[in-house]
């Protein structure tokens, strides 16, 4: 199915889940914030939510230093 | 008789009388002489209205008297808005230091600081602790400083690790939080949580801002409708790149800025 992470298209396995798209992309889990069609996705849901074709996906990645 | 007021007092004063008029009767012995947010050397006929401070090199200022001078420096619109504004700082290293001061200066009304951590020796390459504080919590050794820079203001502090399940706690009841953590997982964790329980509230975080890189790469990047993300998102500390003060300062300084900008109703 096609799904648009980051402003871009790609093509991914049906009814991936937001964890497992996390993986693909080599992304630590717990140092994202993902907004999924707007919305905030809580850590703890990262599992369970399963992504749509079309779906919109925005993964802002944190680093350290403060 | 025209009606003024003098470092925040009313006065009367008869027609045709000057600001050195008003300076001999009130404060002879102020060195600075300040008429309508304007410093001046240069006396004039006094006018309905005219707001006057006077000022004596040294002395401590009165609460009044700060506050005509912070409304005088800032413009009383901003002033107005921002003493009746409310922020809380999370984490208190190189970033958060740095912000709760500017915070500070701006004269934010009510200013909370959370950190669970004590001050060290490594942290005076870029935070704003002192040699003396050594050892202090972060919380405490912050708090002194504050309190030298603007006495008036309401400041709260918490010594606590921050975890998801007190987010909620520790943020309700103030408008704006700067995110200013030293891990990427905290990081995450508490704009993401923040954004969750408190859609109404903005949340302003920084990412990548170690080394000595150009400044023109800190951007600032919008998550949801409230959140920023302020950083070059890339330049993590590591060994080899460590978290320096002037960058890091640039970094607090937009993220102040833009805490500013949105109580201002700018953003």
């Amino acid at each position: 199915m096609n799904i648009i992470v980051n402003g871009k298209k790609r093509e991914v396995a049906d009814s991936l889940t937001v964890k497992e798209l996390l993986e693909k992309l080599n992304i630590k889990p717990d140092t994202v914030v993902v907004e999924l069609n707007r919305d905030i996705i809580g850590r703890q849901q990262f599992e369970m939510t399963k992504i749509k074709e079309n779906d919109q996906l925005e993964i802002v990645r944190f680093v350290g230093g403060g | 008789m025209i009606n003024i007021t003098v470092n925040e007092k009313n006065f009367r004063f008869g027609e045709g009388k000057t600001l050195f008029d008003v300076k001999k009767a009130v404060k002879p012995d102020a060195d600075v002489v300040i008429i309508n947010g304007f410093q001046t050397a240069v006396d004039t006929e006094i006018n309905e209205g005219d707001s006057i401070a006077l000022i004596k090199k040294g002395e401590i200022p009165s609460r009044d008297e700060m506050e005509f001078l912070m409304a005088a420096r800032h413009t009383p619109g901003i002033h107005r808005v921002l003493k009746k504004s409310s922020a809380a700082v999370a984490g208190l290293g190189g970033l958060g230091s740095n912000i709760a001061i500017n915070l500070a200066r701006m004269g934010l009304g009510r200013i909370k600081i959370i950190d669970f951590d004590v001050v060290e020796p490594s942290n005076l390459n870029r935070q704003q602790y002192f040699i003396n504080q050594i050892g202090k919590n972060k919380v405490d050794a912050l708090f002194e400083t504050l309190r030298q820079i603007n006495p008036y203001l309401e400041y709260e502090r918490e010594n606590v690790y921050i975890t998801e399940d007190k987010v909620e706690e520790i943020f309700s009841g103030y408008q704006v939080v700067l995110e200013a953590f030293d891990k990427a997982e905290n990081k995450a964790m508490l704009i993401g949580k923040f954004m969750r329980v408190f859609p109404e509230k903005c949340i302003i975080g920084a990412s990548g801002v170690a080394g000595i890189y150009d400044t023109k790469s800190l951007g600032v990047r919008q998550l949801g409708k409230n959140a920023y993300i302020v950083g070059d998102m890339e330049n993590e500390a590591k060994p080899g790149r460590g978290l320096m003060s002037t960058r890091v300062a640039v970094a607090a300084g937009i993220q102040s800025n833009l805490a500013v900008r949105y109580l201002m109703g700018d953003l």
